[in-house]
Order: structure tokens, then C-alpha cells, then sequence
């Protein structure tokens, strides 16, 4: 059996922070269900990313909401507004991401919510918390990327701040409303009580910089430096970082430099004899080790290094990853399918159970896709009336 | 907060460094008892892994900040007498966490099939790097090494840069994180089941799912990520998305329709743009962007767009963020004293039933809890 088998998550959220949640509980067993507004729901059906488009729908959307059901309400409808209450009070979860006050305004705030459902864990994402001069703004990842210092920490010195090319305020969000509701799940199955979890992007990303954080908050509030030359992590010595070579590229983490030296066959390296050096010096370090890396090809680097138990390895992308049997081995791509047959290849969950990979063949929902069956199964009958489409 | 969600549950933590450390500090914080098992001659390898060569006491303050909340049991695992006291723990045990490449744990008898004879519903979790499968099983997991293997490396940073890698460990976090949903996961089924679980992770699965956004439309366009030439935020979004230097500081600008965005800030040159463009030319538009940007103040900026509510923010540091209001609001810090000396750190980031969730516990020294632990399990005998 899946580990959240009769699980019921009622699930508000939209973009990202939020659904990658419920995808996750989804794939380890929940059942997830959508609510939507009438009309365009979740607003990443619309978010066509760099012009790829899947028979006229967002790519994104499909691979965030896969395995999840949809039904369709207008909050702002007395009566849609009714039923999702009725909705609710079959449900073990809620979870949304709207703007502190929204969920209150429309009565389904976590008081109200646990009125009709004791035992329910309603869980919530905000951008910056519910106080403070920020909690009214919009939540969305480059700008947590950018307030919470995390744009200082990749790329070399004297770059501009770079935000880390991926939604990582949103996906760490995600994540840990996860572990914040399956945890309370847990408590609720020994003392039946339910819980509120709050989860802000703004707490998850400096969760995320926990260690260099810490060495800030303990170093006299010293902020982190780049290093000039092919910076890997503005805290860690030589030669950490990303080189090129005469065909392409090589990473190298932490290592000793006096071996280094020995083995690349580069000795102006022996000169960096004191390990502390290789942290205070790694510019200069770095900036040898470049040079020096320039006069050959990936392969024959990594023929000396890797029999030498030295942590490299070379850098891919998504092409060159492909065609590794170390990639293809993980069965990390999995095939969906629509209910009206569109189908396409997206990723499985990446945790293994007993075992076994979570494979979930059922593709996103259309908007609405399941107000009937939802109708029949959680609404009195004078409600499924009233619930006409 | 008077009772935790994981009160009462015991964790028995073989892991080392960040990945499984940190899965074991969050079920920590939650509420589980966990117990690292470390080797009676140096622990933990991150005791003696310092970033700025900080250390709180013997032990390093980066292992300060990953381990705290947690106790110590020195065992050897290639000493009979040791081992028999593990296998009486993991008897005791609920949830088991190790991150030893594969074959490690198989070597010393405590694998999954040996521990499940002694506890048949320990739910026994592990993180690998590259899986336990295929020509890189055996490769050291190594968060940098993750970054560059997975296609990681192309997203953040502009097109003519090197590959960026993300300046935290980004991999490590993920599976961590991961492991820990997996064995919360494992305990409800338990709660329901009687039934133990064996969950497993790797550091390449949990970069992949960090990226199932850009690989999902990578395996549908067959297009490699192409990072923008200026200001890159994100590879598959259109200008303006990105950072931006203004006359004394950055400036971050996310999703607008570039109308929206040319009216706020009264630029002609952007109204030359179609909105259909906005992907395909962006950085044409983004370069027009920088130049008008660069002309006044972040706060100039800032007042006029937030006017007409489009999603921008200033890029701070941790300096100009630990003194902004906002930040203080979060109460995100907390204090624990190692050897007299007190110790700034981050809590955890969730919140239960509105409450934060803080802990004044400090990282064990090497085996502090042994004698102890050895006690009460002796206790339980009798």
C-alpha cells in the first residue's frame, strides 16, 4: 500500500510553492484535490514559459499538477462556497498560498475551518510571514531570492548579485510545508487533534543558508565574499569551483592542493604548502589552477584524478546527462497521460519506497475535471443538486 | 511549544556531513529524540570541517549549527561489544538514517534486511549519491560534484559565464529534506499499519526533482536552457526577469507585461516590444532595461513600480536584511550556549499551530550520551 493511502488534500494553492507540496503527498499516496476558480483556475495553466507550449497548455503546470484532481468553485459564490465547507469536512488537509487575510476573508480561515473539521491540518504558505512590514507582498521566488542576501552567494566577485537559476524560494517552501503537515499527520493519527503549519518563503530560504548564516551571525556580521576566480561557495577553500578545460569543463571540490600539484603536474601549486593559504589565497590559487587546467582536455584530468580518489567530476548538461548510463539507470522519467489523451514525459518522485519508484501515470486535471465524481462522494444529496455545472 | 508533533519517537542517526545531519536536525526540531551513532575516534567528520575557521568548542561551529538538538553515542562498528549495543538501540528504535555509500552498512550487518529482523517496523532511510545502481554508484556525493553532473550548473548565471554552480549545497539540502518527508510519510503508515519502511533517496534524484520544472519542457523542446545574456534570473522566463543595477544599488524585477512595466516607468523604448516578444528578444529588451535602470535610485525605482504594484523588490545583504523590520518581525534567530561561549543560529522555518519552534539545545560532544543511553537501555531489561 502507498504510505498516504486515504489521505484527503484540499488544495488551494497555486504557481508553485504550494502544489509542489501537494504533488509530493500525491505521489507518496494522497488523494489531492484542486480547487480552482471557475473559469481560468490555477493561474500557471496560463504561464506559458519560453514559448513552449504542450497542444496549447503551459509545460509547467502539467508537470506540477500531475496525479491531481480538479474541481472547480467560485469563492466568492454563496453557494460553491457552501459546498467546498461540505468538501471540507471530509478532508484530513488543506493547504493554500493566498495573501494573509484572504482565506479569513472568505470564512474559510483556519477558525472557521476548524469548526467544521476538528481534527483537520490546515496548512498555509505565505511570502514573508503574517506581520511585518512585508506581509502583504507578493511572494514570489526571484524577489526572496533577492531580499534575503541569497543573490550574494554564486558567481564570481565581481558579478552582479545572481539569483540561483531555479524557483528555490518556492520549491524549499514547498518542501517544508511537506514535513510540517506530515508531521502533524502524524501527531493527529495518536491524539486525533489537527494543527495549523505556516510556512513563509521568507523563513524556508534562510532555513535554506542555515550554515553560512550561522557563520555570519557568529563572525562579528561579516558578509560573505566571492571569490574572484571560479566561484563554487563563497566560504570553502581551493580549489572548490568550476574550471574550464581545452574541451569543456571540470568541477573540483575540496582537496589538497600540495596533491593537487603533484598529480596535474603543475608546481607552481608547492608554493601553497600551509592548508591555511589555500582558503586565504584561493584567488591566487584559483587563478594558477586555471591556467593550468586550460592546457588539457576533461578526460585526461580526470584520468589522473579520479584513481586518486580526488572528489571531480565533469560537467554536463541536460544532453550530455542524457546519454549517461548513471542517468538512465535512475528511471527518472516518467510518462503521463490527460484525461484527453495529451500525453507527455515529466519527472517521478524522487523518493523510492520498500524499494520501489513512485510511478503515477495520471496527468494534470482539466478545470473542473472531477466536480461530479467529488460532488457525489463528499455533498449531501440536496447539496449535489445545487452543485450543477 | 508544550508538545511536539514527533514527541516520543527515537531516531537513530549513522549519518555524517550535511544531507542526512540535516533531515535528522528538522525531525529534531519536530520533536523526535535523535541519537547520532559516531565513531569514538573523531565522530562525525563535519566536527572538524570549520568555514572561516569558526569553531564553538572541539567541534566545528558548522557542525555546532547542523547538530544541535541532537545527543551522541560513540560506537565502533567493527567492534563486536559496540555493535551489540547499536542492535540493541535499533531495537528501541523508530526510524533509522544513514548516508554510507552503498555496501557500507551491508558490511557491518546493520542493512535494511538485518535491521528489520531486529525491528520489524523501524522505518530504515538512507541517502545515497548517484542511487544504488549503474556506473556511478560508487562515486563520492558530493554536493558540487551533483551540480555539475545534473545540468544544474546552466541555469543560473549569464550566457556567457561558465557554468554557475548555486553557492549553497544545494544537493545535500534536498535529499535531507526529502528523506525527511519520506520517513514521516513511512511513520503515518505505520500508525495505520504496524508496518516499517524502507526509504531511500540519492543526491542525483533530489537535484532532478529540483529541476522537473525546466527538465519536463527540456523533454518536450529537446532545447537545451539557454541563460539570458543580461541579467538571467530564470532560463525559461521572458524579460524582464532578473536582477538590475541601478544608480547606488540591484534591483529585482520579476514577471510584468512589458506595457505595465513601460508605462510605470516611462520608457519609451520599451513600447517598441510586442508582448509576444517578450520571451524571444528579451534580451534585447533587458539590455534597453539596464541602461534606463542604471540612470536612478533603487528607491526611486522601487516607489514608482510598487505604485503600480509590480513585482519588485531590492536586492539586500545579510546586513541591510538583519536590520529591515521585516526580517526582525520573523524572530528567525535563537541561542544556544556551547562552552560558556553563546552561539547565534537559525530555528526551524515551520510554525505549528502559531507558534515558532525553538530549541536552546546544543550540539553533543563526541559520545556524551553513551553512558547514559547505555543506562536506560539497561533499565529496560530489567
Amino acid at each position: 500500500m502507498n504510505l498516504l493511502d486515504d489521505i484527503v488534500v484540499i488544495d488551494f494553492s497555486q504557481f508553485l510553492s504550494g502544489p509542489s507540496a501537494g504533488l509530493r503527498l500525491a505521489d507518496m499516496g494522497a488523494r489531492v484535490i484542486k480547487v480552482e476558480r471557475r473559469g481560468s483556475g490555477d493561474i500557471c495553466r496560463e504561464l506559458y514559459v519560453s514559448d513552449v507550449v504542450v497542444e496549447g497548455e503551459s509545460t509547467i503546470f502539467h508537470a506540477i499538477n500531475r496525479n491531481k484532481e480538479s474541481y472547480a468553485a467560485d469563492l466568492k459564490d454563496t453557494c460553491d462556497l457552501e459546498n467546498i465547507k461540505e468538501i471540507l469536512k471530509g478532508a484530513d488537509v488543506l493547504l493554500h498560498n493566498f495573501r494573509p487575510g484572504v482565506m479569513e476573508r472568505l470564512s474559510l480561515g483556519y477558525e472557521s475551518v476548524k469548526k467544521l473539521n476538528p481534527s483537520i491540518v490546515y496548512a498555509e504558505i505565505s511570502g514573508y510571514g503574517t506581520e511585518g512590514p512585508w506581509k502583504d507582498l507578493p511572494g514570489q521566488d526571484l524577489l526572496l531570492q533577492s531580499v534575503s542576501g541569497l543573490a550574494w552567494l554564486s558567481n564570481d566577485k565581481n558579478s552582479h548579485p545572481t539569483p540561483m537559476g531555479v524557483a528555490v524560494a518556492d520549491i524549499m517552501a514547498g518542501t517544508h510545508v511537506t514535513q510540517g503537515i506530515l508531521a502533524a499527520l502524524y501527531q493527529r493519527a495518536l491524539t486525533g487533534e489537527g494543527a495549523l503549519v505556516q510556512i513563509s518563503m521568507l523563513e524556508s530560504i534562510l532555513d535554506f543558508q542555515f550554515e553560512v548564516l550561522t557563520c555570519f551571525y557568529n563572525d562579528g556580521n561579516e558578509l560573505p565574499v566571492r571569490s574572484s576566480v571560479n566561484n563554487g561557495h563563497a566560504y570553502i577553500a581551493a580549489p572548490y569551483g568550476i574550471y574550464q578545460t581545452a574541451d569543456g569543463f571540470l568541477a573540483l571540490a575540496m582537496g589538497n592542493i600540495i596533491v593537487l600539484s603533484g598529480l596535474l603536474g603543475c608546481p607552481e601549486l608547492k608554493q601553497f604548502a600551509e592548508p591555511k593559504e589555500w582558503f586565504s589565497r584561493r584567488d591566487e590559487i584559483k587563478t594558477i589552477l586555471a591556467l593550468h587546467l586550460k592546457t588539457g582536455t576533461t578526460e585526461s584530468w580526470l584520468a589522473v584524478l579520479e584513481p586518486a580518489d580526488i572528489w571531480c567530476a565533469r560537467v554536463l548538461n541536460y544532453e550530455e546527462l542524457m546519454k549517461e548510463e548513471g542517468y538512465r539507470v535512475l528511471n527518472m522519467e516518467l510518462p503521463v497521460k490527460t484525461s484527453n489523451s495529451l500525453e507527455m514525459i515529466t519527472t517521478r518522485c524522487p523518493i523510492r519506497v520498500d524499494g520501489k519508484l513512485l510511478l503515477s501515470s495520471r496527468g494534470a486535471p482539466l478545470l473542473g475535471e472531477h466536480n461530479e465524481t467529488i460532488a457525489t462522494e463528499f455533498l449531501k444529496p440536496e447539496e449535489v443538486l445545487k452543485n450543477g455545472k | 511549544m508544550k508538545h511536539l508533533p514527533l514527541q516520543g519517537l527515537n531516531v537513530l542517526e549513522f549519518s555524517q556531513y550535511l544531507s542526512g545531519p540535516s533531515a535528522g536536525l528538522r525531525l529534531a526540531d519536530l520533536g523526535a529524540r535523535v541519537i547520532k551513532i559516531e565513531r569514538p575516534r573523531g565522530g562525525d567528520a563535519c566536527r572538524q570541517l570549520a568555514i572561516k575557521n569558526l569553531w564553538a568548542d572541539d567541534s566545528s561551529l558548522l557542525f555546532h549549527t547542523i547538530n544541535r538538538n541532537k545527543e551522541s553515542f560513540a560506537a565502533d562498528l567493527k567492534n563486536e561489544e559496540d555493535l551489540a549495543w547499536i542492535k540493541r538501540l535499533i531495537r528501541e528504535a523508530d526510524v533509522v538514517t544513514h548516508n554510507f555509500r552503498p555496501g557500507v552498512m551491508e558490511k557491518v550487518g546493520l542493512d535494511y534486511a538485518s535491521s528489520q529482523k531486529i525491528n520489524p517496523q523501524l522505518i530504515y532511510a538512507e541517502i545515497t549519491g548517484y542511487g544504488k545502481a549503474g556506473p556511478w554508484k560508487d562515486k563520492p556525493g558530493q554536493d558540487l560534484l551533483l551540480q555539475s553532473l545534473s545540468g544544474l550548473v546552466y541555469t543560473s548565471g549569464n550566457e556567457a559565464d561558465n557554468p554557475v554552480p548555486f553557492g549553497i549545497a544545494i544537493a545535500d539540502i534536498l535529499s535531507g529534506a526529502h528523506l525527511v518527508q519520506g520517513i514521516l510519510a513511512a511513520l503515518i503508515r505505520r500508525q495505520k499499519k504496524g508496518v516499517g519502511a524502507l526509504i531511500e533517496v540519492s543526491l542525483l534524484e533530489s537535484l532532478l526533482d529540483f529541476q522537473f520544472e525546466l527538465l519536463t519542457t527540456y523533454y518536450t523542446s529537446r532545447q537545451i536552457p539557454q541563460r539570458s545574456k543580461v541579467s538571467n534570473g530564470h532560463t525559461l522566463l521572458s524579460a524582464p526577469y532578473g536582477i538590475y543595477q541601478t544608480k547606488d544599488s540591484f534591483i529585482a524585477i520579476a514577471m510584468v507585461p512589458l506595457a505595465k512595466l513601460a508605462a510605470a516607468l516611462d520608457c519609451s523604448a520599451l513600447q517598441d516590444f510586442s508582448q509576444e516578444e517578450a520571451f524571444g528578444r528579451r534580451d534585447e529588451i533587458k539590455n534597453i532595461l539596464a541602461g534606463f535602470l542604471v540612470q536612478q535610485s533603487t528607491d526611486f525605482w522601487l516607489s514608482r513600480l510598487q505604485l503600480h504594484d509590480i513585482w519588485v523588490m531590492p536586492v539586500l545583504n545579510w546586513q541591510e536584511l538583519k536590520n529591515h523590520p521585516a526580517y526582525k518581525a520573523l524572530r528567525m534567530e535563537q541561542e544556544l550556549t556551547v562552552n560558556g561561549k553563546t552561539i547565534t543560529t537559525t530555528r526551524c522555518p515551520i510554525r505549528i499551530n502559531g507558534e515558532r519552534l525553538f530549541s536552546d539545545k546544543a550540539a553533543p560532544a563526541l559520545g556524551e550520551h553513551t553512558a547514559k543511553i547505555k543506562a536506560e537501555l539497561l533499565n529496560q531489561l530489567q
